[in-house]
C-alpha cells in the first residue's frame, strides 16, 4: 500500500477510442482521391446538376474507400468501411427535403415578421396591406384556445382508453384498441364533416370555435390513446405485483403507482397529440372557421386560427397576402417544432433514472 | 381479471384431497417455537392442505401440503420450474392475478382458509407481505416513500411516519446506508440495497408473515450476507418462507426446508423437514440427491 502511494507519477488522460492523427490524415487522403474520382465521374458521364454532384461523390467515397482499405489491410473489412458512407448518405438524402422545406418557410417567412405581427390583429388592416401593419395576435391566441380545449377534452379520455386497454384489460379491450387504430385513419375533413353535421347544423346552427375544438378532439384522442397505451406497457409488471402484494386495489395500483410512474410519457403522448392536430386546416375551415380579431366568444362566434389565417391569406392572393402567408406559417412550425423539443425532453427524463 | 380466482369452477371435476401425501413438519421435533404450534385447537402460522394450482389448462401443482409454524424460517428449494414460486404466490392471494389462474385446496392462516369467499384478499396481502426475485422498488418514489408506501397504498393510517420509516430501514438492515438520503429516488440505490429497500417497504405493514422469492439471486455475496442476517433477525418476530436455489443459504437461515419437484408433470411436494435433517439424512432419495447437488 505504502509503496504505491508514496511514487505518484502524473497521469495524462487519454482517449484512445477517438480518431488519432493517423485516421485523420487517411480521412483527407480519403477526401482527396473522392473529389478527385468524383469530379471525373461527373465530367465524364451523364450525371447532371446538384444530384449528380451528390451521387458521384458518394459513389467516388465508396470506391476510394473499399480500394484504401483493401490496401492498407488496416484490419477493418470493406463492408465495415463502407457502410457508415451509405448510412450517412442515406440520412443527407433523408435530411435534404426536410431541410428545404423548413428552408423556404424560414426564407420566405421572415419578411414578414416584426415586432407588431405578434401584437397586432387584422380588424382594421386587410390582407393584402404592406407588411408592417396588421398581425396575427388573434389567430396565434385562437390556435392556443382551440387546441388547448381540444387537449382538455381528447388527452383524458385517450389516457382513459389506454388505461381501459393496457391496466384493465376487460372484455372490450380489443374492441376499443381497434376504434383507436380505426380513428387513427380518419381523415381531417371527416372530422371537420362530422362535427359539422352533427354539432353545428342540428345543434348550434352557426360556426363556432368550440366546434373546432370538437373536431380537434377527434383527430388528436386515437394518436393520445395509442402513444399512452405504448407508455403503459412499459411499466414492468413486477412493479405492479409490488403494489399488489402490499394490498393496494386496482384502482390505487394504477392511480398512486403506475400513472406516476409514467407521468412524463402521458405528458409526451399528449404533446405529440398537440402537434398532430396544430396544423390542421380543413376542419377547422368547416367549424371554426376565421375572425378578423381575437373574441372570446367560444359558442356563438367564429374564431381566428393559424391554419385558416394561412387559408385566407392565400386565397386573396396578393404579394403581399401570400407574405403574410408565409409568415404565419413560420410561426405555426416554429410552435409545433417547440411543442415537439418540449416532448422529447420530457420523454427523454423517463422516471426510473435519476 | 379476479372472477379468474374460481377454486369452484374450473376445478369442479376436482375433489382435493387433504390426505395421502401429507408432509407436515409440524409433529416429531422440538422446534425452538415449538410451543406455537398449536393455540386453542386451531393452528397458528400458516398451512396450506391439499393446494394445487393451474395456469389455464396447466396443472403446474399438485396437491401440497405443508404447515408453516409461526415464527420460523422455512426454505422451498427444488429445480426451476417445479412449482415454488406458483406456492409463494397462493399463500398470499398473488397467483389470482395471472389470468386464467386456478386454484385447489385451502391455506390456513391462523386457522382461517385464507381462500374462503368471505376473506378480503386485499387484507390478506396486508398481513402476509412479499418480497420479489427482482428488486422492484417503486420508480417515480424516494427511498421514504417507498418505505412507506404499503400503509399508504391499502389506507391503513400511520401514527408516527418517520418513526416507521427508521424502524423499517433499520430492521432491513438499510438504515445506516441511507438515512442521509431518503429523499434520493430508490432506483438510485445498487441492487443489494434495492431488495433491502424492498424489505423494509414489505415491513412497514407490519406483516405475520413474509414470503421471500429467491430474494438473493440478483444480489453480490456481501449484499446477500446482509439479507441473510436480517431473514434471521425477522424471524423471531414473524413466519418466513424462503424460496431459495442456494443449498447454503437454505442451511444456514431456515429452520424447516420443503424439497419440491416436478417429473415433467405438476410440481409436488417431495419431502418437508427440519433443514439438520433434510441435509443429514433425508429420507427420499431425490431429496438427497438434489442437496447433495447431483441434479437441478
Ligand atoms: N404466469 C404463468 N403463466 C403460465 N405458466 C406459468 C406461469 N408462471 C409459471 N408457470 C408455469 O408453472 C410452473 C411452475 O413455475 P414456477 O412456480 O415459476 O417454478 P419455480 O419458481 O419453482 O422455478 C412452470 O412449468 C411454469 O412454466
Ligand atoms: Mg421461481
Amino acid at each position: 500500500m505504502n509503496a504505491i502511494a508514496t511514487e505518484v507519477t502524473p497521469v495524462t488522460p487519454r482517449k484512445p477510442w477517438k480518431n488519432t492523427r493517423a485516421t485523420l490524415k487517411t480521412a483527407t487522403i480519403n477526401g482527396f482521391f473522392s473529389a478527385v474520382l468524383a469530379t471525373a465521374l461527373y465530367t465524364f458521364t451523364g450525371l447532371d446538376g446538384i444530384l449528380g454532384w451528390y451521387v458521384s461523390f458518394i459513389i467516388s467515397v465508396m470506391v476510394v474507400m473499399a480500394i484504401v482499405s483493401k490496401v492498407t489491410g488496416n484490419g477493418k473489412s470493406i463492408a465495415d468501411q463502407v457502410a457508415p458512407v451509405v448510412i450517412s448518405a442515406g440520412f443527407a438524402t433523408v435530411m435534404i427535403p426536410w431541410i428545404s422545406l423548413i428552408g423556404t418557410v424560414v426564407q420566405r417567412g421572415v419578411k414578414g415578421i416584426y415586432t407588431g405581427f405578434f401584437t397586432h390583429d387584422m380588424l382594421v388592416n386587410s390582407m393584402d396591406e404592406p407588411l408592417n401593419v396588421g398581425g396575427i395576435s388573434h389567430a396565434i391566441i385562437g390556435t392556443l384556445i382551440i387546441v388547448g380545449i381540444a387537449t382538455i377534452i381528447a388527452a383524458p379520455l385517450g389516457i382513459i382508453a389506454a388505461l381501459y386497454i393496457v391496466e384493465i384489460n376487460g372484455k372490450a379491450a380489443r374492441f376499443v384498441r381497434f376504434l383507436t387504430q380505426a380513428m387513427s385513419g380518419v381523415p381531417s375533413i371527416v372530422a371537420g364533416l362530422f362535427i359539422y353535421s352533427t354539432v353545428i347544423i342540428t345543434v348550434t346552427h352557426k360556426n363556432n370555435a368550440f366546434a373546432g375544438s370538437l373536431a380537434l378532439a377527434i383527430l388528436m384522442l386515437p394518436t393520445v390513446a395509442r402513444t399512452s397505451e405504448e407508455v403503459l406497457k412499459v411499466v414492468p409488471r413486477e412493479i405492479r405485483d409490488a403494489s399488489y402484494a402490499l394490498g393496494a386495489t386496482q384502482v390505487r395500483t394504477t392511480l398512486r403507482v403506475v400513472l406516476p410512474t409514467v407521468r412524463s410519457g402521458l405528458i409526451t403522448a399528449t404533446i405529440l397529440g398537440v402537434a398532430r392536430v396544430a396544423g390542421e386546416t380543413a376542419p377547422l375551415l368547416l367549424t371554426s372557421q376565421y375572425f378578423v380579431r381575437f373574441t372570446t366568444n367560444m359558442f356563438n362566434s367564429t374564431m381566428a386560427s393559424l391554419p385558416t389565417y394561412v387559408f385566407g391569406a392565400l386565397r386573396t392572393g396578393t404579394e403581399n397576402s401570400l407574405a403574410r402567408a408565409w409568415s404565419a406559417s413560420l410561426v405555426l412550425i416554429a410552435i409545433v417544432v417547440f411543442l415537439s423539443v418540449i416532448a422529447r425532453l420530457l420523454g427523454g427524463r423517463s422516471t426510473g433514472r435519476k | 381479471m379476479s372472477d379468474s380466482i374460481s377454486t369452484d369452477s374450473t376445478t369442479e371435476s376436482f375433489v382435493p384431497s387433504i390426505t395421502p401425501n401429507v408432509a407436515s413438519v409440524t409433529t416429531e421435533h422440538t422446534s425452538r417455537n415449538a410451543e406455537n404450534l398449536e393455540v386453542n385447537g386451531t393452528t397458528t402460522g400458516l398451512e396450506a392442505r391439499g393446494v394445487h394450482a393451474w395456469f389455464d389448462k396447466h396443472h403446474a401443482l399438485e396437491d401440497v401440503s405443508i404447515h408453516f409454524p409461526q415464527n420460523t424460517v422455512t426454505g422451498l428449494i427444488g429445480p426451476s420450474g417445479c412449482g415454488k414460486s406458483t406456492f409463494l404466490r397462493l399463500l398470499n392471494r398473488m397467483h389470482e392475478f395471472i389470468p386464467k389462474s386456478a386454484m385447489a385446496g385451502e391455506v390456513l392462516f391462523n386457522g382461517e382458509d385464507m381462500y374462503a369467499s368471505h376473506v378480503n384478499a386485499t387484507d390478506i396481502r396486508t398481513r402476509i407481505g412479499m418480497v420479489f426475485q427482482k428488486p422492484n422498488p417503486f420508480p417515480a418514489m424516494t427511498i421514504g416513500e417507498n418505505v412507506l408506501a404499503g400503509p399508504k397504498l391499502a389506507k391503513k393510517k400511520v401514527e408516527n411516519p418517520d418513526d416507521l420509516l427508521e424502524e423499517c430501514l433499520t430492521r432491513a438492515g438499510l438504515w445506516k446506508e441511507v438515512k442521509d438520503r431518503l429523499k434520493a429516488q430508490g432506483s438510485s440505490l445498487s441492487g443489494g440495497q434495492q431488495q433491502r429497500l424492498c424489505i423494509a417497504r414489505a415491513l412497514a405493514l407490519k406483516p405475520e408473515v413474509l414470503l421471500l422469492d429467491e430474494p438473493c439471486s440478483a444480489l453480490d455475496p456481501g449484499s446477500t450476507l446482509r439479507v441473510e442476517e436480517t431473514i434471521v433477525q425477522l424471524s423471531q418476530s414473524m413466519t418466513i418462507v424462503i424460496v431459495t436455489h442456494n443449498m447454503q443459504q437454505a442451511s444456514r437461515v431456515s429452520d424447516y426446508c420443503a424439497f419440491f419437484l416436478s417429473d415433467g408433470g405438476p410440481g409436488r411436494l417431495i419431502e418437508a423437514d427440519l433443514t439438520t435433517n433434510m441435509f443429514s439424512n433425508p429420507k427420499d432419495e431425490r431429496t438427497a440427491n438434489y442437496v447433495q447437488g447431483r441434479f437441478g
